[in-house]
């Protein structure tokens, strides 16, 4: 009964648009990218931009997170994993209309690899030996060691094909092959976007779309309620969304992101470079308070570094459950009874308010914590380069990212030798069942260590028009992939 | 008339939230340190008196502590714009038409010509946020109103009788400024420093919401507005109720400031007579 009255509603406020099918549409985003270039930055927002709408690689997330055939139609490997051979889609053509062939695909692999290169991800491509190209459609791609998820790599936003020609430019004006051509950046408020008519597959719905930049909630709240903004896939202000969700101009959508939460630890810095310290901290930490508390529910509790979506994720919440007598015990036991630390707090609200909820936990064990908030810039600047910190929260969004806890300057600074030794055998094994095996170990070292503390699984929470089909629930990648949204009137 | 009026609604109003925060120091309703997500965005009533908040603090307590900050930062800061102006103000009387007058009121007229509020954001920004920085940044925007207000006052003073029989007794400028000046300009000061008090509120409030002042879990009036701004639909007492209290509050001393003038300033007193 009821979805029928919200039926007839949404035909009664559809009836005055019902004439002409829309087919432009404008996306909010909380952040708005530093540049155009999805090879040249580590920034989310590019990826959330550019991916799968300007941008294309070899290979694609599908919405589910598997991985599909993109530029390259097909491939094969070798039985050692070691050798790929992509084999090109035919009349793909960049947007200035030069054709994209198998020159470019090397260009930009041996690009992305090379010394100087300025890749945020140049581990993807780090297993190359070198790239033949065989025929204009044929790109032959030999691995120094082997590599069964070589094909995962090529799918990231990092890994996408540009060409020599247009390339410098990339970072202002982004010449891809997607589904859509840039239109024009208006630096602090938008990107738009316009379909691009040669496109080789099948053309969007969409004529045009533009990104629009808010980064403050309340103003997100009410750009859409004003109809603004016609979605907001990640909508930064769950606690509004019982009023979206009672609202039926709006659908509300949650899935499930890549984004580990974690309240990162400066692993190289006493106190935190003692286990214990760690552990206590962690036991100090109450999930669900945080996630209803900052999230209003939204979120999964996770014990270690790895999305409880995947199939090879090991539930290990257990080994740092809530226990504030054996944090405040191993704290007496590491001598560090009246601890005082930063917490460096970067702005999105799970990081904002999960961190006085944080403070609070660790204040009742008897650590004091002294609150920074930090813009996105000084957090990168200080804590993410600088390594300035003592304890930081923030969402890992990349997908299957445990190998950071491999890097030993990166900013937590982990890199025990046993778990390089681990990421190293990985990247060697092919066999699923083995590489299941490793993952689960990989998890459980470095939820063993302690190296940080595990919060939850951000939930993509998304708002748009009832009226609007096809975005992503899920976010398998930093994506908003524009290519089947339309308009349902 | 008007002027008793409102010394006692202004008066009755800044006193009570003084008076609240004076509490907040030994008693608050409930713990605000000690977050309770149970008991999160509780509506008013039975155990808490105006609801809780998104962490389930009371917001009684909150309010009470709010406003321990928001009068220590505002204090101290005119305490600064005093402590500095006010000297500055009587050696620029006292050395009226010479070079340092001319060097003091002109590097007054120099911070007068920037806006304060950004160059608040300006030191926060550079020396981190912080309460502290807060109080700073207010306090220094102070020093150039009571350096102009305690020379203006102090310049007519300069030209009675009683100064320049003071001068022919002997007395040195330093002197007469301190004995004779400070005493007869005091009501002027009064005045101002209710005012820039209530600026300073105003200001300290500005400056939190905008996550420049006192950092979480201290809590700030400021801050609770900005952290309630999207919970306006589901919870709007949440920024109703900071919102009033600073209303209030600035209110209540601007009354009693007027009310002090009317009642302090011997040529008002005659005129409402």
């Amino acid at each position: 009964m009821r979805r029928i009255q919200i039926a007839a509603l949404c035909l009664a406020l559809g009836a005055g648009h019902a004439l002409a099918a829309q087919d432009t549409i404008t996306i909010g985003m909380v952040l708005e990218p530093p540049n155009l270039d999805p090879t040249a930055g580590a920034a989310a927002a590019i990826d959330e931009v550019v991916y799968a709408n300007i941008f294309e690689g070899l290979t694609r997330f599908a919405p589910d997170g598997s991985i599909v055939p993109g530029l390259a139609a097909s491939w094969e490997v070798n039985a050692e994993a070691t050798t790929y051979t992509f084999h090109l889609r035919e009349g793909v053509t960049f947007h200035d209309g030069t054709t994209m062939d198998a020159d470019d695909v090397a260009f930009s692999l041996n690009r992305a690899r090379a010394e100087d290169s300025t890749n945020a991800q140049k581990a993807l491509f780090s297993g190359i030996d070198r790239v033949e190209v065989l025929d204009p459609l044929t790109v032959r791609v030999t691995l120094s060691a082997p590599n069964g998820n070589f094909p995962f790599n090529m799918a990231w936003g990092d890994a996408v094909i540009v060409a020599p020609e247009s390339v410098d430019n990339a970072a202002t004006a982004p010449v891809g092959t997607g589904p859509f051509t840039f239109g024009r950046w208006v630096k602090g408020d938008r990107v738009e976007i316009a379909r691009n008519p040669a496109y080789w597959g099948a053309a969007p719905a969409l004529e045009k779309a533009t990104f629009k930049f808010i980064s403050d909630p309340s103003a997100a709240f009410a750009a859409l309620m004003a109809g603004d903004v016609d979605a907001f896939p990640n909508f930064p202000a769950p606690e509004t969304l019982a009023q979206f969700q009672a609202d039926p101009r709006f659908n509300v959508i949650v899935g499930s992101t890549e984004g580990e939460t974690i309240l990162a630890m400066n692993n190289a810095q006493p106190p935190l470079d003692d286990v214990r310290v760690r552990a206590a901290i962690a036991h100090a930490i109450n999930r669900q308070d945080i996630i209803d508390g900052a999230m209003f529910g939204y979120g999964t509790p996770i014990g270690t570094h790895f999305a409880p979506h995947n199939p090879d994720y090991v539930d290990l919440t257990a080994l740092s459950a809530y226990d504030p007598e054996q944090a405040k015990a191993l704290l007496a036991e590491a001598g560090q009874a009246d601890l005082n630390l930063r917490l460096a707090l970067p702005p999105p609200s799970y990081a904002r308010r999960g961190g006085e909820i944080v403070a609070a936990q660790l204040r009742a064990v008897g650590i004091t914590t002294e609150i920074t908030n930090l813009e996105w810039a000084q957090w990168l600047e200080q804590v993410f380069k600088g390594h300035d910190f003592d304890l930081t929260i923030v969402s890992h969004t990349e997908p299957m990212d445990i190998g950071i806890y491999a890097r030993p300057d990166y900013y937590f600074q982990y890199g025990k030798p046993e778990f390089v030794a681990l990421m190293d055998q990985l990247t060697g094994t092919t066999d699923p069942a083995a590489r299941t095996d490793i993952l689960k170990q990989a998890q459980t070292m470095i939820a063993e260590d302690y190296v940080n503390g595990y919060l939850f699984q951000l939930a993509k929470t998304g708002v748009a028009d009832a009226r609007i089909e096809g975005l992503w629930a899920n976010a398998p990648t930093q994506a908003n992939d524009l290519t089947a949204v339309r308009w349902t009137d | 008339m008007m002027g008793r009026a409102q010394l006692i609604v202004g008066g009755v109003l800044s006193a009570g939230f003084v008076l609240a925060a004076a509490l907040s120091l030994v008693w608050v309703p409930h713990d605000v340190a000690a977050l309770n997500i149970a008991e999160r965005l509780r509506p008013p009533g039975g155990a808490y008196l105006l609801g809780t908040d998104q962490f389930g603090r009371d917001l009684v307590s909150m309010l009470m502590v709010g406003a321990r900050s928001s009068i220590a930062v505002a204090l101290v800061a005119v305490g600064i714009g005093m402590g500095v102006g006010v000297p500055l103000g009587l050696l620029a009387a006292a050395h009226r038409g010479g070079l340092l007058d001319e060097i003091v009121m002109r590097a007054n007229d120099l911070i007068f010509a920037f806006p304060a509020l950004v160059i608040a954001i300006l030191i926060t920004a550079v020396f981190g946020p912080s309460a502290l920085n807060a109080i700073l940044a207010i306090g220094i925007f102070n020093i150039p109103v009571f350096a102009r207000v305690t020379r203006g006052g102090a310049l007519s003073l300069w030209t009675l009788d009683y100064i320049l029989a003071a001068r022919v007794a002997g007395k040195g400028a330093a002197r007469i400024s301190v004995e004779h000046i400070l005493p007869n300009i005091a009501n002027l000061l009064i005045v101002q420093g209710t005012i820039q008090f209530s600026l300073g509120i105003l200001a300290e409030a500005g400056l939190s919401y905008l996550g420049l002042g006192a950092q979480p879990p201290t809590p700030s009036w400021g801050r609770m507005l900005a952290e309630a701004q999207t919970m306006i639909y589901t919870a709007p007492r949440l920024a109703i109720l900071p919102g009033l209290a600073i209303v209030l509050m600035v209110l209540g001393l601007n009354l009693m400031g007027d009310g002090l003038r009317d009642a302090l300033d011997p040529r008002l007193r005659r005129v409402a007579r």
